[in-house]
C-alpha cells in the first residue's frame, strides 16, 4: 500500500514549506516507520526525534498528525495523504522537532536555579 | 558555552541515573548528560521484564547462589570480581529502589521473586504490569529531581572524551537542539551509554544504542573486552506488526503463564535442543544462547514460521488466567488485532544486550587515569552470556559504584583546563557539506551488514566480508563530518557522528569474532563448533598507533 506524508518543515524565523513523500507500506505500520523511511529512501535531512522506536517509552515522537497530538510511534500509517507537523504551542527547533525537554533539564537554563 | 564539573556522566539510563546520585552523595558537583531526555532514552525504560538479586524473599537464597549461576551462564569467561560485585551489592540496591518506593510486585506480604531461565531457584523482581523499566526510570528521575548538586542536562551528544598524559580531563559535546559546541572540564568522566544493539536491524533497545561509550573510550586510549559476546533474545516480537510495545515483552508472558514454543509443524522443539544439544545443562529450561540456537536451527531446517520465526502459543491457557496475569496489556494486544487465547504470534531472535564493553577494574576504572564505565558500558561481569534479570541489577549495582569511586577520583584532583578539547572542537568545526552516501541508508546498511555477517551464527568466510565491507563503508563516510544545514538538529550530522562510532565498534565486534575460533555461548561459530578449552580467555581490543587491534587479555587492568 501507498502513504503520501504531507510534512510541514523549517526551522524558526523562517517562513514553513510542505514537502510531500510517497512511502509503501504494509498494514500495520507505524507513521514513525514512514518517516523513517524517508530519511532512507529520499531525504536524510528530514528532522524528527525518537529514542526508543517501537515501545512508547521515550514519548520523544509527540507531533501533530492529521491535527491532532499523538505519538509517531503508535499512530498508524495509512493509505492517501497523512498531513505532520511540529507541536504548535512548543518552540519550534526544526521540521517536526520542537523544545520537549523540562526547563531545568536544558543546557539554557537559568543557572541560579538548585 | 564552556562547562566544568567535578564528576561528569555521561548517559542517563538506570547506571548513568545511579551514577549521578551516588556521586552526589559522595560530595561532588555533577553533571549529568545524555543525547536525549533525561531518563527516557537508553535501555533501561524499556525493560519490561525481570531484576535478579538473591533476596530470599520467595525461597532461601543467598548472593552466592546468584554468582554461581552467573558463572555457570557466563561460560567460564566471567569476570570473577565483577561478577561477585554484581551478585552480592544486587539485594542491597533492590531494597533501596524499594524504600524509594519502585513498587516491586509483592504476594503475601513479601516481594515476589520469580524463576527466569538459567536461575536455579525464584531470585526475580518485577513491577506489574510488563512496567519494570518504566517504574525504575521514574523512581531515578524522582530522586535526581530531589537531589542537590547534580545538573542534568538533556540533548548533549558527547563527541569524544578529552585525555591529556593518560588522564581523563572532561569531554567535547555537541548540543543537539542548538548545534553549538560544548567543551567540558571534568576531574572524573563516566560512561555510563548502554550497549550496541543498534548495529543490528532487529533490535530491542533505544536508537541511542548504537555503541557510543564504546567508540568514546576507545579513542580516549582505554580498552575493551569480550567484545564479540553480542546478546540475542531468543523471543523477540516478530509478527504481526505490534506497535507501542517493546519486542522482548513475552518472557514475562512466558513465565506467568508457560507459553509454547512451536515450530511450522506446530510441535514443541525446546526439549530436544535442551537434552540433545552439547552445551545444555540438561534441563527443560533453555538458557537464552541455547534458544536463539534452538529457533535458529528449526527455521534453516525449513520449520520456520511465515515471517521466518517461531510461533508463541498461549492458546492452552484460559482467556480469564492470561486477563488476570497481563490486565491492561491484554487491551495493548487487542489494539494491535493479538487475541492470546486465539492464535499464536511470531517470534524470533533479536539484538538485545551486549556482554562486552569497557575493560574496568574493580572501581570501575579504565586504564585511563578518571574514566570510569559501568552499566551494560562495561565488559566482564556476565562474560560470555548473561544470566537474564542481570541487566538492571548491573545498572544499579555497578552505577551506584562508578558514582561513588568517581567521586573520589574527583577529590584528589585539580580541575582541568578547557584546552585539551580543542582539537576535538576543530574536528567538529572541520564538517561540510558533500556529496556522499545518504547517512540514514548508511546506517541501514550497517544494520544489515551486522545482522547477516556478524550475527549470532559465524563463520570466517562472513566476518571476512564484514571486516572488509565495515572498511569501505569507513572510506565512504570519509574522514570529516558531514552536515546538511546550519543551525540545531541537523539529523545529517548526528548520523554520521553516530556512523563514525558504529562503525568503529562493529569492527571492534568483528575483530575478536573472527580470531575466536570456537563457539562459546553468545558467540557461535558453524565453523568451529563446541567449547575449546585452550580459548577460555578474554579478549581485549584497543587502538595502537591508530590500528584497531585484538589481543588476549592479561591478569589485570593497569589504570
Amino acid at each position: 500500500m501507498k502513504a503520501s506524508l504531507a510534512i510541514q518543515r523549517g526551522q524558526p524565523d523562517a517562513t514553513s514549506r510542505v514537502d510531500i513523500f510517497a512511502v509503501e507500506f504494509e498494514p500495520g505500520q507505524s507513521v514513525l516507520d514512514g518517516l523513517r523511511m524517508v530519511r532512507r529512501d529520499h531525504d536524510a535531512s528530514l528532522a524528527f526525534r525518537f529514542s526508543c522506536i517501537n515501545a512508547n517509552a521515550c514519548k520523544e515522537c509527540m507531533m501533530l498528525i492529521d491535527g491532532e497530538v499523538d505519538y509517531a510511534c503508535t499512530a498508524r500509517l495509512k493509505e492517501g495523504t497523512t498531513t505532520l507537523a511540529p507541536l504548535p504551542k512548543k518552540a519550534l527547533i526544526r521540521d517536526l522537532v520542537t523544545e520537549i525537554a523540562p526547563p531545568d533539564e536544558r543546557l539554557d537554563r537559568s543557572p541560579q536555579r538548585k | 558555552m564552556p562547562l566544568k564539573t567535578d564528576v561528569l556522566v555521561i548517559g542517563a539510563g538506570g547506571a548513568g541515573m545511579y551514577a549521578a546520585l551516588e556521586a552526589a552523595r559522595a560530595g561532588a558537583d555533577v553533571i549529568l548528560a545524555d543525547r536525549s531526555l533525561i531518563g527516557r532514552g537508553g535501555a533501561t525504560v524499556m525493560a519490561q521484564m525481570t531484576v535478579a538479586a538473591a533476596l530470599g524473599e520467595q525461597a532461601p537464597d543467598h548472593w552466592e547462589h546468584h554468582l554461581a549461576d552467573t558463572l555457570v551462564a557466563g561460560r567460564g569467561l566471567c569476570d570473577g570480581k565483577l561478577a561477585a560485585i554484581l551478585c552480592e551489592d544486587g539485594p542491597r540496591r533492590i531494597r533501596q529502589m524499594d524504600d524509594w518506593k519502585v513498587g516491586w510486585a509483592r504476594e503475601d506480604g513479601h516481594i515476589k521473586q520469580v524463576q527466569a531461565p538459567g536461575h536455579g531457584r525464584p531470585r526475580c523482581v518485577y513491577v506489574d504490569f510488563l512496567s519494570t523499566g518504566p517504574a525504575v526510570s521514574k523512581t531515578l528521575r524522582a530522586r535526581l529531581n530531589d537531589a542537590s548538586g547534580i545538573r542534568r542536562i538533556g540533548d548533549l551528544l558527547i563527541t569524544d572524551i578529552t585525555v591529556r598524559d593518560g588522564e581523563a580531563h572532561g569531554a567535547t559535546a555537541l548540543h543537539v537542539s542548538s548545534g553549538r559546541l560544548v567543551p567540558i572540564a571534568a576531574k572524573a568522566v563516566v560512561i555510563a551509554t548502554g550497549g550496541l544493539t543498534r548495529l543490528y536491524r532487529r533490535n530491542s533497545a533505544s536508537a541511542n544504542m548504537g555503541g557510543d561509550g564504546y567508540a568514546l573510550a576507545l579513542r580516549a586510549g582505554a580498552e575493551l573486552i569480550d567484545m564479540e559476546f553480542v546478546q540475542f533474545f531468543p523471543i523477540g516480537h516478530l509478527a504481526p506488526r505490534l506497535v507501542g510495545m517493546d519486542p522482548i515483552m513475552w518472557d514475562p508472558f512466558r513465565y506467568k503463564l508457560g507459553g509454547k514454543l512451536l515450530n511450522a509443524d506446530m510441535r514443541e522443539f525446546e526439549a530436544e535442543y535442551a537434552t540433545h544439544d552439547t552445551r545444555s545443562d540438561g534441563r527443560y529450561v533453555l538458557t537464552r544462547d541455547l534458544a536463539t540456537y534452538a529457533i535458529t536451527k528449526e527455521v534453516e531446517a525449513g520449520r520456520g514460521t511465515p515471517a521466518g520465526g517461531a510461533y508463541l502459543s498461549f492458546q492452552h491457557v484460559p482467556p480469564q488466567e492470561i486477563r488476570r496475569a497481563f490486565g491492561p496489556v491484554v487491551d495493548r494486544l487487542a489494539a494491535n488485532g493479538i487475541d492470546l487465547a486465539h492464535q499464536p504470534v511470531e517470534v524470533a531472535p533479536i539484538a538485545h544486550y551486549h556482554m562486552g564493553g569497557i575493560r574496568v577494574d574493580e572501581t570501575l576504572e579504565s586504564r585511563i587515569a578518571g574514566l570510569f564505565a559501568c552499566g551494560e558500558a562495561i565488559g566482564g561481569a556476565n562474560g560470555a552470556n548473561r544470566l537474564s534479570g542481570n541487566a538492571i541489577t548491573e545498572a544499579f549495582v555497578f552505577g551506584a559504584r562508578a558514582g561513588h569511586h568517581a567521586a573520589l577520583k574527583a577529590r584528589q584532583r585539580p580541575m582541568p583546563s578547557l584546552d585539551a578539547a580543542g582539537p576535538d572542537i576543530d574536528f567538529l568545526r572541520s564538517a561540510e557539506r558533500r556529496d556522499s552516501p545518504n547517512t540514514a541508508a548508511s546506517i541501514v546498511a550497517l544494520q544489515s551488514l551486522m545482522a547477516d555477517y556478524v550475527g549470532p551464527f559465524r563463520t570466517e568466510d562472513k566476518l571476512r566480508v564484514a571486516i572488509d565491507r565495515l572498511a569501505e563503508m569507513r572510506r565512504d563516510a570519509g574522514q570529516r563530518p558531514l552536515i546538511s544545514a546550519s543551525g540545531g538538529l541537523d539529523p545529517v550530522l548526528i548520523d554520521w557522528l553516530d556512523l563514525r562510532n558504529m562503525l568503529l565498534v562493529a569492527q571492534a565486534v568483528a575483530l575478536p569474532a573472527q580470531a575466536r575460533t570456537e563457539s562459546r555461548g553468545a558467540h557461535q561459530r558453524e565453523d568451529y563448533p563446541g567449547l575449546d578449552e585452550a580459548w577460555q580467555v578474554s579478549q581485549v581490543v584497543s587502538i595502537t598507533d591508530g590500528r584497531l587491534g585484538v589481543e588476549a587479555a592479561r591478569e589485570t587492568v593497569a589504570a
